[in-house]
């Protein structure tokens, strides 16, 4: 894994026009320059902000002390997710503290005239679940939140970034941000995948490739064969762990897959077919340049397992966990060494031998309902190991209906899974769902971190279909041989 | 904000790459709803023992000669994760100035200079020397001066550092970057009416 990366992120590129062949994320910035200095970050114009109940409390209080309005309400929806219980919605939320910050959003939504999908509205979910599946996002949009993972959102072919509660302020004050433009790193991924490799997959072995500071003041294209034969779904699943190579966003252009899914979504244009037209200009001109570019082999990329504390620590399932002689980096040396020790992993262990206790099917990366299918797919004829607690949550209220609708509940619960109401859950483990310290979960989330899932616990980070086969073997299992029944 | 010009301050280290935001400030302390108040829970899984109340006298931070630290020493990728403001909140508010890093990551970089915490990028060569220098003085000042963007220990060790001249300024001066964009608002609604 390369450690590579910009010494001073945010200031790097112009913030002007550009000219000639330009790339998608040289349209849409200049199709968003409100203002563009001499020097300076550029003033760029936002065209949807999404609020949750974490990162915004501060920003309206900011509003509120320096009686500031939100700028355009219209442009804005909030829906509480970090925070919420994935049990029984009908009871009031046990603890005070999470009870206080969802009244919090309640409220602050009332007193500016936001939005909101609250917790008893079908529309709730994963805020980076809803805006896709409601038509909010669309190709060529500016897209903001209080979070990384805003970076889902660029599967559509926008610019979408993740901002700090200030930038969240700014954006409710003024519908605008204060932006460098940041550079262009072109990851083409040529050929097909194999069987059983998934979107999941290659996200992990791309940020495997370019470590977690790879992309650190780039924004990420993703282009090549391998790409675009991937759905909407997948391609948000890719586009959402930019993060996790250090870029802020990670864009695919919109082509007819991406018309296909929005035609029809509540939020859409009225004139689905003149948007389209002009959506088709988006996609970066032939012969456009990035400031980087490297290219890869679908026939590559096996089904990866994390081992470390980072998403950079990771390998195919057919290998072994690595040793820190591996590298001839002491940093990589001291992290590998700190990684395993925490993780509780000797080097030389096959991956699938490591025995898990814990799974979680959900998250930003994998609730959606196309995750839950291929889930299901593996599951079905089988059961959980008796040594497993497994839970499964929908990544929002529509697809949590989708998938009862289409029995796939039956098959989860039946199978002895755990199925539960839609929020972020166990991914960072805010609410009640956690582990312990010492468990070790398979979890469909992005960020393996020590403590994310809860205290000493220990994340390997799969896609849906391996951590619902590990999760009836007791242990990894390479999902190629998988006997679906 | 608070205004940033020259602060001289005692440095501690914490020798580890790619620091994430989670533990900066771990998940179950996002829960409030205020700016303040976050200094207590700093580094809170590292800095204290099972208990959650004695300190982990392995933390670095714990070292007896680093207390009343303002200046953070620091590995690659600083502050990558999540991108929770909680973490600069958290860091300013135990009463960190300033960090030095050979690198951050992109929202955390930013997010400090919301707050008067100024990032400051070194080559790994440097910050390499910075932590023997740290490792013998006992304790080890440093002093960092933005006017003219250089940083010193009064005894041999002296760099300029880079910083964009806008951030800088507002940083100076201790502005608000929603009063400066308002600033620009005749701008915005022409865009939006342009836009229709
Ligand atoms: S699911 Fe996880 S990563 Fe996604 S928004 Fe929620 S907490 Fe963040």
């Amino acid at each position: 894994m390369s450690d590579a990366s910009s010494t001073a992120p945010s200031q790097a590129g112009a913030t002007s026009q550009s000219t000639g062949s330009r790339t998608l994320l040289d349209k849409i910035w200049d199709q968003h320059l409100v203002h563009a200095p001499e020097s300076g970050p550029a003033i760029i114009y936002i065209d949807l902000h999404l609020v949750h109940e974490v990162t915004s409390p501060q920003a309206f209080e900011g509003l509120r002390i320096n009686n500031r309005p939100v700028r355009r309400p219209e442009r804005t929806i909030a829906t509480p997710d970090h925070n919420v219980p994935t049990s029984d919605r009908s009871l009031p939320i046990a603890d005070p503290i999470s009870r206080k910050q969802i009244e919090t959003l309640r409220e602050n939504c009332k007193e500016f005239g936001v939005q909101l999908f609250d917790i008893d509205d079908v529309r709730q979910g994963i805020v980076h679940v809803i805006g896709p599946e409601n038509g909010y996002t669309q190709p060529g949009m500016t897209i903001v939140c209080g979070d990384s993972h805003t970076a889902t959102h660029g599967a559509f072919g926008s610019l979408a970034f993740g901002i700090g509660t200030s930038e969240v302020e700014h954006v409710l004050a003024t519908q605008t941000l204060l932006q460098f433009k940041p550079k262009t790193f072109e990851l083409r991924v040529d050929g097909e995948l194999a069987r059983g490799v998934t979107a999941k997959d290659m996200i992990l072995y791309l940020i495997g490739q370019i470590g977690t500071a790879g992309g650190t003041g780039y924004v990420l294209e993703f282009t090549g064969d391998a790409v675009r034969n991937l759905t909407m779904e997948e391609r948000m699943t890719v586009c959402n762990m930019s993060i996790e190579a250090g870029a802020r966003a990670g864009m695919i252009a919109p082509d007819q897959t991406t018309f296909d899914y929005l035609r029809g979504r509540p939020e859409c244009p009225a004139d689905f077919d003149a948007a389209v037209e002009a959506w088709k200009k988006l996609p970066s001109d032939p012969g456009a340049a990035y400031d980087r570019s490297n290219v890869y082999k679908g026939s590559d990329i096996r089904p990866q397992v994390t081992w470390g504390t980072n998403p950079g620590q990771v390998c195919s399932v057919d290998s072994v966990v690595p040793s820190p002689g591996d590298s001839t980096d002491v940093n990589v040396q001291k992290s590998t060494a700190s990684a395993l020790q925490y993780m509780d992993l000797k080097a030389g262990t096959p991956i699938t031998e490591i025995e898990i206790n814990r799974v979680f099917i959900g998250s930003c990366t994998n609730a959606r309902i196309e995750d839950l299918r291929a889930a299901a797919a593996v599951i079905k004829g089988h059961h959980c190991s008796e040594k497993v607690n497994a839970m499964i949550v929908p990544g929002s209220g529509r697809v949590k209906l989708q998938a009862e609708e289409e029995g796939l509940h039956k098959i989860f619960t039946d199978a002895g899974f755990d199925w539960r109401e839609a929020g972020c859950s166990m991914c960072l483990a805010m609410n009640p769902d956690k582990l312990a310290p010492g468990e070790r979960c398979a979890s469909t989330s992005n960020r393996n971190f020590e403590g994310r899932q809860g205290k000493g616990g220990r994340t390997h980070l799969v896609s849906p279909a391996m951590a619902a086969a590990a999760a009836i073997n007791g242990h990894f299992v390479d999902i190629r041989d998988w006997d679906y029944r | 904000m608070q205004n940033f010009t020259v602060h001289q301050g005692v440095v501690a280290t914490l020798d580890r790459a790619n620091v994430d935001t989670d533990q900066i400030i771990p998940k179950q302390f996002l829960k409030r709803i205020e700016r303040t108040g976050f200094g207590q829970f700093l580094f809170f899984d590292w800095r204290f023992l099972e208990d959650g109340e004695t300190e982990n006298p392995e933390f670095e931070l714990n070292r007896i000669n680093v207390k009343g630290a303002s200046i953070l020493l620091t590995r690659q990728n600083f502050g990558s994760g999540s991108s929770r403001e909680h973490a600069v909140w958290a860091l300013d508010d135990y009463g960190f100035r300033a960090v030095i890093a050979p690198s951050f990551a992109d929202i955390f970089f930013n997010n400090c200079f919301k707050n008067g915490v100024l990032p400051i990028a070194l080559s790994e060569e440097d910050v390499e020397e910075l932590f023997q220098r740290a490792e013998k003085g006992n304790p080890y000042q440093l002093t960092v001066d933005l006017e003219n963007q250089v940083i010193t220990d009064g005894q041999g060790f002296e760099r300029s550092f880079e910083v964009d001249e806008s951030r800088r300024h507002n940083m100076l001066h201790g502005l608000d970057d929603i009063a400066q964009t308002l600033l620009h608002e005749e701008k915005i609604t022409a865009f939006e009416e342009a836009r229709g």
